[in-house]
C-alpha cells in the first residue's frame, strides 16, 4: 500500500490550489504604486563599434522619465562570472567586462545598448525608436573553430583572442591515454553537435525594483531560482550595495530550467535606476526579447573517441570540446563544460584512463550558460552515442556491451576526480528493459513495417553528479562562491512549524514535499508545516535551487536545523517530565519517557518554550528556533537506464516517439508523484533536444529561431504518455535523507536514447547511416536517408 | 505596438468607407496581423474589424459552390463545410490551435497570403472565386506571389467561393515549430479535370503543379504521380527544410492526398 | 483613453482603453485579473487563454476593445460558486497536471472548452487539442491524464508511473 503520509507519500501539492484558480503570485502580478517602466533598445547587428547614441530626442518624447547609456554605468561594476577555471597550462581564463549596458561595442544580436525609462511600457518603446544609433558594424565570429583561427574577428579586443581557456582534464592522464589508443585492440570514432538551446521557461523573465529613501534599501523582485545569489552578485560586484540595504524577493516564479539562476544586467539596471530616480522601475521581456536576452544552453562540438579490447572492454576514452560560451561570461558559464561536463564522462564504466579536452570560445552570440542537466547531458550524450556506435562497429549487443562495462563495486573513485557513493546499474537497466517490453518489439516492428513504417530501438545510461554542493571541493576548482545551503526551522508557541529554506521552488513542489520530511521527524500533521522560500529579508542564506540539490541539500539543512529543534525540545520536555533528556523519545508527536508512563505533546513542549513558567532557564534560553548550513561532504550520483522506440517514416523522415522508459536511481524518494512529474518534464525537454529544439544564427550572428515560430518547442501530441519507475534505490550514503535528486535525469538521460533508436531505424532498413546531429527533424533525418 | 484607431462597422458599406483612409487596414481575427504588429512590423494607424459585420461570417453550400464570408472563422468553416465539402472542413480544423480558430478568419487569411498557409492551396485547388466589396476576383488570379494579392488597396473580402470537387484531399506537412504547412498539398478532382495546389514549398506562394494535374487528368491514382519530380530551384530553403527536401515532399505528399482523396 | 466594459465572470466591469490594448493586459492591467498570463508574442503558448462568448481565445492576439459588451470568463471564474475546485481543476491537483503553474490558467481554460464540445476526449483527441498551450514542466503527461480524469474516463490503465 502506498504511503499516506509523510516521506514516501503523494498528498496533493497545496501550492496547486491558488495556481488552479490565478491567485500565483509571479513577478508580473507585482505593481508598485507610482513605478516607471523600461524598455531596453537591443543591438540588431551581431557585432559593431558604437561610434555615438544620441538619445536627445527621446528624452524629450512624452512620457519619458530618462533615458541611460552605457555611459551611465562608468565606474559601476560589471555582471560577474562565478567561477574561474584555470587552463591546462595552469593559466586563469580569459574573463572580459560585462557592463550592464554595452560601453564601446556590441557583440551580440540583443546586447541592451540603451534604456529608456518613461510613464508607460509603450511610452518607453516608442521613445526607444526616437534614439539615433551610429554603430560602425564589424564583421561577426558564430563558429567556433573559426573564431579560433588566427585573424578572426575578436569579440573582445583587450583579450588575445576569442579563446577564453583551453582546459585539459586530467592533464596528467594524456600521455597515458594516448598510449591506450595506440595499443587498443578497436577504436571508435564519433564527432557530433550538441546544438544550442534555449530553456524557455513559460514565465518570460521580469525584474521590479523599489528604492526607499528613507532607509537607503532596495528591494528587488525578480524571476529568480536564486535570490540570495542575486543579492550576493548584484550588491556586492555590480552596484556596491550591502546586503542589509539589498533585500531580493523571487516570488512565484514560472519555471526555471538553470535560465533564471544567472544574474543578469535588467535586475542590476533597474535596482540602479530605481535608485537614481526614486521610482519603483519594471521590466517585463517579451518572449521575443527572451531569446536573445536569457543565457542559451548546450552548444558543444565534440569529437570523441573510446578505445576497446577484443571482448570490448574499455580501455582508454578522449574527447576534444569547443565549448560555446557566447560574447560575455554567464554567472556559471564556465563551470558548464568542464567540472559539470569532464568529471561525468566516466559515466556507468570502468574506463580506466579518460582524458578530457575543453576549449571555451567567445562568440558574437548570445552567452551560454547551465541549462537543464548544464554539462551532464553534453557528457552523456557523447559517451553513450560513441558506446552504441561501438557497439555496432564491434557486433556486440549494446546492451551487453554496457552491462561488460559497469561499475559494479562501490564507493568507487572514476579517473576523473570523482568517487559515485553507491549505485546498481543493473537493476535500473534489468528494470528498463523489463518495463519497456523489449521482447515485443520485433510484432511492434512488423506492425509498424505493415504501416510503412521503420520502428527502431534506442537505449542507453547515465550518471549525473548532483546535490551540486562540496564547498571546499568546488572551492579548489574554481567557484568563487561556497554551495552549502540553509535552513531555518522556527516552531511557533502553538506547535506549528515555519521552514524558511534557502532553496527556491518553482514548480518544483517543496511547499508540499518539505513538510513530509518534518512532519516524519516529529510525527505530526503535514499542514502544521509552512514553508518559506524566495525572500532573503525572511530566509537568512540561501544558494537556491539548481543542479537537482533542493532536497538533497536543501532539504539537509532542513533537517539538520530540525534535528537540532528537536534536541532542545527533547530537553525542555525532559524537564517538564522531570527526566533525562537522553531518556526522552519523541514519536507521534509526543515525548515520552523510556520505561515509563510519562508524556507530554508536542505541542505543551512549544507552548513551554514561549511561555517559560516552568522551565529550565538555567541552562536553555526560552525560544525554539534553530538554524543550520549543511555543507555535503560529495555530489550525489543518480543513474538510470532509458529506452526509447521510434516510428520513422521513410518518406518524409518525420520520427514519432512511440514508447519511451525511464528506470532511475534517486536513493530514497520523499514524494513519488512529485519525482515522476520531474522526470517527466526532464524527458519532454530532452525529447525536444533530440527531436525538436534548435537554436539557430546565420553566418552574420542574426538569430534565426527568434520566437515559437522557428524555435519547435515540444507541444503534447510530440510527445507520448511516459513509463517511468523509480523503485530501484541505492540510498545516497553522505546525506541524512539518502536522497540522490531527480531534477534533471529526465533530460540528461533521454537524448542519445532516441537518437540511438533512430539510428537503429535505419540500420535495421539497411540504410548505412551511423550519425545524425540533433535534432532529428523530419528534413535531417530525410538527408541523411538518402546518404 | 503603435497605437492605432480601431473602427467597429456593421455594414460593408461602412467598412469600405472607414477603409477609404489611406492608414486603414481590415482586420479580421488577428492572428497574424496583431502579432506581427506587437513586432512593430505593420502599423497601420486604423483597424477596421470585420468580424461585427452582419452577413459575413456564415457557410453555406448551394449548386455545387461552398461559400463562407469573408469574416468566417476558421472553426465556423470546419463546422459549415463538413457536410458539403469535408477536405475543405478537415483544412480549417487544422489551421493553428483551437483558440486561434476561433478567432482567425478566411478573408483574413487570403488577404495576407503567407506563403505557409492553407487556405491559399484550398481556394487555388478547388477553383472559385474571392468575392470583394466590388468584383469577384478568379482563383488562379487572386494569388500573386509570397504575401501578394490581386486585392487594390482597401478593398474587402467579403466572401469567398469554393467550387466543390468531386473528390478531394489537403495533406499538410507541418513545420515543427510554426506548425505552418512546410509543404500543403490540395488535390482536387473535378468534372473537367484535376487541380494541384501546393503551398508552403515555393519562394513565389502557392501554385498549382500542373505536370501532377495532368498525370492525374488521365490516371487519378497515387502511381500517376510517383514517376514526377518538382525541380528544387524556387524552392524555400530555411532551418526546417532544403528546396530539394521541399521538393521531394511535394510529390510525396501529392501522392498521399491522392491517395486519400480516391 | 476610451473607457469600455465587459461582463468577466459575471460581473459587469470597466477599465480604460487604448486601441493597442489587448485582452490579456485589459484583465491583468486594467481589472487586476493576474491568473491570466502572457508568454509569448506569437499566439503560439496559450498562457492566455480566456473565453470569450462561451468560446477559448487568445486573449494576447485579441484587443480589448474587441471584447467591449463581451461575456468573459477567466481562471478566476473558474472555481464552483463555493470556492471549491471545479471538476477539471480538481483533476489538475488530483493528477499532478501542473508544477511551476504559469501555463495552467491556459491549460485549464483550454480543457474546459474541451471538454464542452467533446466531453469524452481520447488522449490523441486531447493532445492534439492543446496543441496551442504549451508546457514546460510536465512534458504534458499528467495534464493530458487530468483532462482524461475530468471527463470522467478511467485513467488507472495510463502509466501512473
Amino acid at each position: 500500500m502506498p504511503k499516506d503520509h509523510g516521506i514516501g507519500a503523494s498528498p496533493k501539492r497545496r501550492e496547486d490550489v491558488r495556481f488552479l484558480t490565478g491567485k500565483g503570485r509571479y513577478t508580473d502580478d507585482i505593481d508598485i504604486h507610482g513605478q516607471a517602466y523600461v524598455h531596453f533598445l537591443r543591438s540588431d547587428v551581431a557585432h559593431g563599434r558604437i561610434k555615438a547614441v544620441d538619445t536627445s530626442a527621446a528624452e524629450a518624447a512624452e512620457g519619458v522619465i530618462r533615458v541611460f547609456t552605457g555611459a551611465d554605468f562608468e565606474g559601476v561594476g560589471g555582471i560577474p562570472c562565478g567561477w574561474q577555471v584555470t587552463d591546462r597550462h595552469g593559466e586563469p581564463m580569459q574573463e572580459p567586462a560585462h557592463p550592464v549596458l554595452a560601453q564601446g561595442k556590441v557583440r551580440h544580436v540583443g546586447d541592451p545598448i540603451a534604456a529608456v525609462v518613461a510613464e508607460t511600457y509603450e511610452q518607453a518603446r516608442d521613445a526607444a525608436e526616437k534614439i539615433v544609433l551610429d554603430i560602425e558594424e564589424l564583421p561577426a565570429v558564430v563558429d567556433m573553430k573559426a573564431a579560433l583561427k588566427d585573424g578572426a574577428p575578436k569579440v573582445h579586443d583587450d583579450l588575445t583572442s576569442n579563446l577564453c581557456f583551453d582546459w585539459g582534464f586530467v592533464e596528467e592522464n594524456k600521455d597515458a591515454v594516448a598510449e591506450a589508443f595506440d595499443k587498443a585492440h578497436h577504436v571508435t570514432t564519433l564527432d557530433l553537435v550538441n546544438q544550442r538551446l534555449v530553456a524557455n521557461p513559460m514565465e518570460p523573465r521580469v525584474a521590479l525594483s523599489d528604492y526607499a529613501a528613507h532607509s537607503d534599501e532596495s528591494t528587488l523582485y525578480t524571476t529568480s531560482q536564486n535570490p540570495h545569489v542575486i543579492r550576493l552578485l548584484m550588491g556586492a560586484f555590480v552596484l556596491g550595495i550591502p546586503e542589509h540595504k539589498l533585500r531580493v524577493v523571487a516570488p512565484d516564479v514560472g519555471g526555471g530550467f538553470g535560465s533564471k539562476i544567472f544574474h543578469y544586467a535588467e535586475e542590476a539596471f533597474c535596482t540602479f535606476a530605481a535608485k537614481q530616480l526614486k521610482r519603483p522601475v519594471k521590466w517585463t521581456s517579451s518572449r521575443s526579447e527572451a531569446f536573445m536576452s536569457d543565457a542559451h544552453g548546450r552548444d558543444h562540438v565534440t569529437t570523441i573517441q573510446l578505445a576497446l579490447d577484443e571482448e570490448g572492454h574499455f580501455q582508454a576514452l578522449r574527447t576534444d570540446t569547443h565549448a560555446n560560451m557566447g560574447a560575455y561570461l554567464s554567472t556559471f558559464s564556465t563551470s558548464v563544460p568542464t567540472w559539470l561536463h569532464g568529471v561525468l564522462m566516466a559515466g556507468n564504466y570502468k574506463t580506466p584512463l579518460i582524458y578530457v579536452n575543453v576549449k571555451a570560445v567567445f562568440t558574437n552570440t548570445v552567452p551560454v550558460d547551465a541549462y537543464r542537466g548544464a554539462g551532464r547531458p553534453e557528457a552523456t550524450y557523447q559517451l553513450e552515442r560513441v558506446i552504441d556506435k561501438a557497439a555496432r562497429e564491434m557486433g556486440i549487443d549494446p546492451v551487453e556491451l554496457r552491462r561488460r562495462n559497469f561499475i559494479t563495486e562501490f564507493p568507487y573513485a572514476t579517473p576523473v576526480a570523482v568517487e559515485y557513493d553507491t549505485g546498481d546499474y543493473n537493476a535500473t537497466l534489468d528494470k528498463a528493459l523489463e518495463i519497456a517490453d523489449v521482447a515485443g518489439f520485433d510484432a511492434r516492428a512488423k506492425a509498424s513495417a505493415d504501416k510503412g513504417l521503420w520502428r527502431g530501438l534506442g537505449m542507453n545510461c547515465y550518471i549525473e553528479a548532483c546535490g551540486i554542493a562540496p564547498s571546499a571541493l568546488v572551492g579548489q576548482l574554481g567557484a568563487r562562491a561556497g554551495l552549502y545551503e540553509s535552513a531555518t526551522v522556527r516552531v511557533n508557541a502553538t506547535g506549528g512549524l515555519v521552514v524558511m529554506t534557502g532553496s527556491h521552488s518553482h514548480g518544483q513542489g517543496h511547499e508540499t514535499s518539505f513538510p513530509q520530511v518534518i512532519a516524519d521527524m516529529i510525527g505530526i500533521d503535514e499542514n502544521m508545516v509552512e514553508i518559506v522560500h524566495g525572500d532573503t529579508a525572511r530566509v537568512p542564506m540561501g544558494m537556491g535551487t539548481y543542479g537537482s540539490r533542493s532536497l538533497a541539500v536543501g532539504g539537509s539543512a532542513m533537517v539538520r536545523a530540525a534535528e537540532k529543534v528537536i534536541a532542545k525540545a527533547k530537553r525542555i520536555a525532559a524537564h517538564l517530565m522531570e527526566a533525562a533528556p537522553e531518556d526522552v523519545e519523541l514519536k507521534d508527536g509526543a515525548f515520552s519517557v523510556a520505561g515509563t508512563d510519562k508524556s507530554v505533546a508536542w505541542g505543551d513542549v512549544c507552548l513551554a518554550a514561549y511561555v517559560p513558567h516552568n522551565y529550565p532557564l538555567e541552562e536553555l534560553e526560552p525560544g525554539l528556533e534553530e538554524t543550520a548550513f549543511y555543507d555535503p561532504a560529495n555530489f550525489t550520483y543518480p543513474a538510470g537506464a532509458y529506452i526509447c522506440e521510434v516510428e520513422v517514416d521513410p518518406e518524409t523522415g518525420k520520427v514519432r516517439v512511440d514508447r519511451f522508459t525511464a528506470a532511475d536511481d534517486f536513493g530514497n524518494v520523499v514524494n513519488p508523484m512529485i519525482v515522476d512529474g520531474q522526470v517527466h518534464g526532464g524527458l519532454a525537454q530532452g525529447i525536444g533536444q533530440a527531436l525538436l529544439e534548435a537554436c539557430a544564427y546565420d553566418e552574420n550572428g542574426q538569430l534565426v529561431s527568434a520566437s515559437y515560430m522557428d524555435y519547435a518547442m515540444p507541444r503534447a501530441d510530440d510527445l507520448p504518455m511516459f513509463q517511468v519507475d523509480h523503485s530501484c534505490q541505492t540510498p545516497c550514503t553522505h546525506n541524512p535523507l539518502g536522497v540522490k535528486g531527480c531534477g534533471e535525469a529526465g533530460a540528461i538521460g533521454s537524448p542519445p536514447a532516441l537518437v540511438n533508436a533512430v539510428i537503429d531505424a535505419m540500420q535495421r532498413n539497411g540504410r548505412d547511416v551511423t550519425h545524425i546531429d540533433m535534432p532529428l527533424s523530419p528534413a535531417r533525418v530525410w538527408t541523411a536517408m538518402q546518404g | 505596438m503603435y497605437d492605432f484607431e480601431l473602427v467597429k462597422p456593421s455594414s460593408v458599406d461602412e467598412a469600405v468607407k472607414a477603409l477609404a483612409d489611406e492608414d486603414a487596414q481590415a482586420l479580421g481575427g488577428g492572428q497574424t496581423l496583431i502579432p506581427t504588429m506587437k513586432q512593430r512590423l505593420a502599423s497601420p494607424g486604423r483597424l477596421v474589424s470585420t468580424l461585427g459585420i452582419s452577413g459575413m461570417d456564415g457557410v453555406s453550400a448551394e449548386g455545387g459552390v461552398l461559400t463562407a464570408g469573408g469574416a468566417a472563422t476558421h472553426g465556423a468553416v470546419e463546422k459549415g463545410a463538413a457536410g458539403s465539402y469535408p477536405a475543405l472542413a478537415a483544412l480549417a480544423g487544422n489551421i493553428g490551435d483551437p483558440a486561434v480558430r476561433n478567432r482567425g478568419t478566411i478573408g483574413g487569411s487570403l488577404a495576407n497570403n503567407d506563403p505557409a498557409a492553407c487556405y491559399p492551396a484550398a481556394l487555388l485547388a478547388s477553383g472559385g472565386t474571392v468575392v470583394t466589396d466590388k468584383r469577384e476576383i478568379d482563383a488562379d488570379d487572386y494569388f500573386q506571389g509570397m504575401f501578394t494579392t490581386a486585392l487594390d488597396e482597401g478593398e474587402l473580402i467579403t466572401a469567398v467561393k469554393f467550387t466543390i470537387p468531386e473528390a478531394a484531399n489537403y495533406q499538410k506537412f507541418e513545420q515543427p515549430a510554426s506548425r505552418f504547412a512546410l509543404v500543403g498539398v490540395f488535390v482536387a478532382r473535378h468534372a473537367g479535370g484535376v487541380r494541384v495546389a501546393v503551398t508552403g514549398a515555393s519562394e513565389d506562394g502557392v501554385f498549382r503543379w500542373t505536370e501532377a494535374e495532368e498525370a492525374l487528368g488521365k490516371d487519378f491514382s497515387a502511381a500517376a504521380v510517383s514517376g514526377l519530380s518538382v525541380p528544387a530551384e524556387g524552392m524555400i530553403g530555411d532551418l526546417h527544410g532544403t528546396p530539394e527536401y521541399r521538393a521531394h515532399l511535394v510529390k510525396v505528399m501529392t501522392g498521399r492526398a491522392v491517395a486519400a482523396a480516391s | 483613453m476610451p473607457k469600455i466594459s465587459m461582463k468577466v465572470n459575471g460581473k459587469t466591469m470597466s477599465g480604460e482603453a487604448e486601441g493597442r490594448t489587448l485582452l490579456a493586459q485589459f484583465l491583468r492591467e486594467e481589472l487586476d485579473l493576474t491568473g491570466t498570463h502572457i508568454g509569448c508574442d506569437t499566439s503560439q503558448c496559450g498562457a492566455c487563454v480566456v473565453h470569450v462568448d462561451g468560446v477559448a481565445v487568445k486573449s494576447c492576439t485579441m484587443f480589448a476593445a474587441e471584447a467591449e459588451g463581451a461575456e468573459v470568463t477567466t481562471i478566476e471564474g473558474m472555481a464552483n460558486e463555493d470556492g471549491s475546485l471545479s471538476v477539471i481543476q480538481q483533476a489538475f491537483q488530483d493528477h499532478h497536471g501542473l508544477q511551476c503553474g504559469f501555463c495552467t490558467p491556459g491549460m485549464v481554460m483550454s480543457a474546459a472548452a474541451l471538454l464542452k464540445d467533446n466531453p469524452k476526449p481520447s488522449e490523441a483527441e486531447i493532445r492534439d487539442y492543446l496543441e496551442g498551450n504549451l508546457c514546460r514542466c510536465t512534458g504534458y503527461h499528467n495534464i493530458v491524464k487530468a483532462i482524461m480524469a475530468a471527463s470522467g474516463q478511467d485513467v488507472g490503465a495510463i502509466a501512473a508511473e
